[in-house]
């Protein structure tokens, strides 16, 4: 290739990223016009992210080799550095396939009156947008700090759109602390890592030996600076409270997209710029993530509002993919690459299909809350009723993310368990105890996200309506219906073709491991490993499914046809029964109430038998909450009012300090 | 002590005086008292500087010493003493420490200051590498008279003869700054004595005294 077409993905890319920017700028000129903003301005978004994401698969092709250029951007003798390689091209096809859904979403969804003007809203969503497609092109620690802290402020103010409920602005500011704690952890792994040759660029970075504490501290501090903005536990607190505070087209941006680019960034130094470490690297890295996907079901199955459920099943799904990435670390420590490109290709296409269903099922929340007015569970049911077309799509988007075959969530956790089943591989006898129980709990965590999303469905959308008002409830417009069935769809391919996904994430493994999982010899089976111990064919499943179903039909067509006796249910005996006597989302939770008990710090009021208005009032906190923060935040007020005795408020005071450090400084010069 | 020629000595001698100005502005309570030493103090420095300026033959020094004559004898003081009748400002209260320790830890002031030019004048080339260590104790000293004051008008005094006192440690090491230099701070001072002048305005308006205890009430709790 000559030196100008080599480039040519890269600006085709950071035009697109520069036109999202225009149109953010756009909507300031009539910044309170939804028509304008919304119905106009975010199609145009929406194929601007398609572009996005053609140009990241650009990047996935098999002769693509890395592309980089320098921006004339930046501070004097610090440009920007841009560089689009595999792993960038597979995120930013993430992020584009995505957010084209989000953004049709969000263009039938916000309505004017809503918190901040539209203008406003549509130039904080497009800077997201974009800081996000710049933090994974980033080729330098300077950029990727600067779009990072600028994805951290746009994603702020997006959150705090209805600043004026005094709830919201703390979940906001919840989210600002912790993004900046993360981002100081980020800081320091980048000043580590360049390893005092004072060079800022990731070429630098690569090549750099360090010691091998000093990698050490580098790879901590990245797990710290990229957990905290993806939500490992314990720094996942701002994440259940951001989620619901947000817009949920914003709640989608931020679980489906954002989290993804702290994957990413996690990915990009623990395995480009840092090179192969000890195994406890990938040992902590593992724990830290299963513990992160247990402690979010376990939480998400005792959620009373329908967002915060959300927000916890996506820590879960996080630590899902923090523990491939951490199994992944371990298998190549011990230099057994083709292991850990399976558990890393479980983890990349696991983070594409969270990104997927976890937005649609954010958007469906978005759906329901404009339909009904209603975040918490206990106020709503019924709904397939009167919106059958997102009661559909929600119904995919929770079968995904049950991990239910043949749809998408199946195929990463699959290859997740896959690779778990082969650890006994790994000749070190501690460790070979210790990860096959990591398979134990990624199956109990399925199992649980399984539960959760029957809880969530059934509550929501099955069952009656538990209020009345809810018989108003009015189906969404065709613009949301075209982003849901968009990201649905999403889901129904990777699930049915995840031979092409496996291709797809060879290609970084290829990049990053030295290693790729075959698909297999078969095109319509994806045997990753030998054929004698696993394979799965989405389509032979799908086309199974759909036969037991059409035979099953018609069976029943033919044989029943005509036997249907319609009479009401049984009702127990009881005559006067009311849609608020089905089982409820407290209810449906108990049982895991009460099984983890001592994980949840659990306030109960039980209303006395003879109470003639009996009142039940349950309320789930976190330990962490209460243990960590509230301690740390006493002892930092704490210290800081030691400090603030030196702001006596007495001018001579501070003069005497000027003085004093006058003299103190010329006896040191003498 | 090695034989001086007259001018030199005349010098030193004027640095002394320097000195003990600096030691009457610390000890004196009465503002319009106050005003005159300061601008008794411009005057040493103006005559030091011509004399400097005679015996090295410095033409630029000349021009500073003017400069110094116009800015700090009579515009800053005239501007000071207008304040001083509009605000009606008759005497400062009581130093925050009484007179007498005041006076000690001045005295030790100037032996420290005198202990810290010994080094460095043993570097200086010129006629006057003797007076530095009195040039650092006004320093010194005045920025003790800024900390013990309470009135804001005596400290913006202390502050303009910190000013004198860097001038003179500036003429008596280097034959004094590039000119450029001296008139960039001579504008500073102008417009410094301004904005403290608005400033006393609006600290009277404000509390209906210059007493600076008063601005301890805008602390935070």
């Amino acid at each position: 290739m000559n030196g100008i077409a080599s480039t040519t993905a890269l600006t085709a890319l950071l035009s697109l990223i520069a036109a999202w920017l225009v149109l953010g700028a756009l909507g300031l000129a009539r910044p309170n016009s939804i028509r304008w903003v919304a119905r106009t301005l975010f199609p145009v978004g929406a194929l601007i992210a398609l572009g996005v994401a053609g140009t990241g698969a650009v990047a996935l092709t098999a002769h693509f080799s890395a592309q980089t250029a320098v921006l004339p951007l930046g501070l004097p003798n610090l440009p920007f550095h841009v560089r689009l390689d595999a792993l960038s091209g597979f995120f930013l096809l993430l992020l584009g396939s995505a957010g084209a859904g989000i953004s049709i979403f969000a263009a039938g969804y916000f309505r004017a009156g809503e918190g901040t003007a539209p203008g406003m809203m549509g130039l904080q969503y497009h800077l997201f947008l974009a800081s996000m497609a710049l933090v994974i092109l980033a080729d330098d620690a300077y950029m990727f700090m600067v779009a990072w802290e600028t994805m951290a402020l746009s994603s702020y103010f997006l959150v705090v759109t209805q600043h004026r409920i005094p709830e919201i602005r703390r979940a906001g500011f919840l989210y600002l602390l912790m993004a900046h704690v993360g981002a100081l952890g980020i800081l320091l792994c980048f000043g580590v890592l360049q390893g005092g040759s004072w060079l800022m660029t990731f070429d630098a970075m690569r090549g750099a030996t360090l010691a091998p504490a000093w990698a050490s501290a580098a790879f901590v501090l990245a797990l710290l600076g990229f957990g905290a903005k993806a939500g490992l536990v314990p720094l996942h607190v701002w994440l259940p409270e951001a989620h619901p505070a947000a817009p949920s087209p914003v709640s989608a941006m931020m679980s489906g997209l954002m989290l993804k680019v702290a994957v990413y960034g996690m990915l990009r130094v623990s395995w480009d710029l840092l090179h192969a470490g000890p195994w406890w690297w990938g040992l902590l890295t593992l724990g830290v993530g299963l513990g992160t996907a247990m402690y979010g079901a376990i939480f998400a199955a005792v959620q009373t509002d329908m967002k915060r459920l959300l927000a916890y099943s996506s820590i879960e799904n996080i630590g899902l993919i923090f523990a491939g990435i951490g199994l992944a670390l371990l298998c190549r420590s011990f230099d057994m690459r083709l292991l850990a490109a399976l558990a890393l290709a479980a983890a990349l296409i696991h983070s594409f299909n969270h990104a997927l269903f976890k937005s649609l099922l954010f958007l469906a929340t978005g759906s329901v809350l404009h339909a009904t007015g209603e975040r918490s569970l206990g106020k709503l049911g019924g709904l397939i009723r009167y919106m059958p077309w997102v009661a559909a799509l929600a119904l995919i988007g929770s079968l995904a993310i049950a991990g239910l075959p043949p749809l998408n969530g199946f195929v990463s956790e699959w290859l997740l368990l896959q690779a778990f089943l082969q650890t006994p591989q790994i000749p070190h006898a501690f460790l070979n105890m210790i990860v096959p129980l990591g398979a134990a709990i990624v199956s109990l965590t399925a199992a649980l996200a399984g539960y959760v999303m029957v809880k969530f469905y059934g509550v929501v959308f099955l069952g009656q309506p538990r209020e009345r008002a809810l018989e108003q409830a009015h189906p969404a417009g065709w613009l949301e219906r075209a982003g849901l069935s968009w990201l649905a769809l999403g889901c129904v391919l990777v699930g049915v073709f995840p031979q092409v996904a496996l291709d797809v994430v060879g290609r970084i493994t290829g990049q990053l491991v030295g290693a790729t999982v075959q698909r297999g010899p078969s095109p319509w089976w994806m045997t990753p490993l030998a054929s004698n111990q696993a394979s799965y064919s989405g389509l032979w499943l799908w086309a199974g499914l759909v036969l037991v179903m059409a035979a099953t039909f018609v069976l029943v067509r033919r044989f029943y046809h005509g036997r249907v006796r319609r009479t009401p249910a049984w009702d127990c005996g009881y005559r006067w029964q009311t849609p608020r006597m089905q089982d409820s989302a407290e209810g449906f939770g108990q049982p895991i109430r009460h099984l983890f008990g001592p994980v949840f710090r659990m306030q109960r009021e039980l209303p006395l038998p003879s109470d003639p208005q009996p009142q039940y009032r349950v309320q789930v906190e976190e330990h962490v909450w209460h243990a960590l923060y509230l301690p740390l935040s006493r002892f930092v007020l704490r210290t800081a009012e030691r400090v603030t005795i030196l702001q006596g408020g007495r001018l001579a005071t501070y003069l005497l300090y000027s003085f004093l450090t006058l003299i103190l400084l010329l006896v040191w010069v003498l | 002590m090695a034989h001086l020629n007259l001018a030199t000595q005349f010098v030193q001698m004027l640095a002394g005086a320097l000195l003990l100005i600096s030691f009457a502005m610390l000890a004196e309570r009465r503002s319009r008292r106050l005003l005159i030493l300061l601008v008794w103090q411009g005057a040493v420095l103006v005559a030091s500087t011509l004399l400097v300026a005679s015996t090295a033959h410095l033409t630029h020094l000349f021009y500073s010493a003017a400069l110094t004559l116009v800015l700090k004898v009579c515009v800053l003081p005239w501007i000071l003493f207008r304040l001083m009748r509009k605000l009606g400002i008759e005497r400062d209260n009581e130093p925050l420490v009484n007179l007498p320790t005041l006076m000690l830890v001045g005295l030790g002031l100037v032996i420290f200051a005198f202990g810290l030019a010994q080094p460095v004048s043993a570097l200086a080339t010129t006629v006057l590498r003797d007076t530095l260590g009195i040039a650092l104790a006004v320093i010194l000293l005045s920025f003790l008279m800024i900390l013990a004051r309470r009135k804001a008008f005596t400290q913006v005094i202390g502050f303009l003869s910190l000013e004198n006192g860097l001038f003179f440690a500036a003429t008596s090491t280097t034959y004094g700054m590039p000119m450029v230099v001296e008139l960039g701070m001579a504008l500073d001072l102008l417009v410094a004595v301004f904005i403290f002048g608005i400033f006393f305005f609006h600290i009277r308006e404000q509390f209906d005294s210059l007493d600076l205890d008063q601005l301890e009430s805008l602390k935070e709790d």
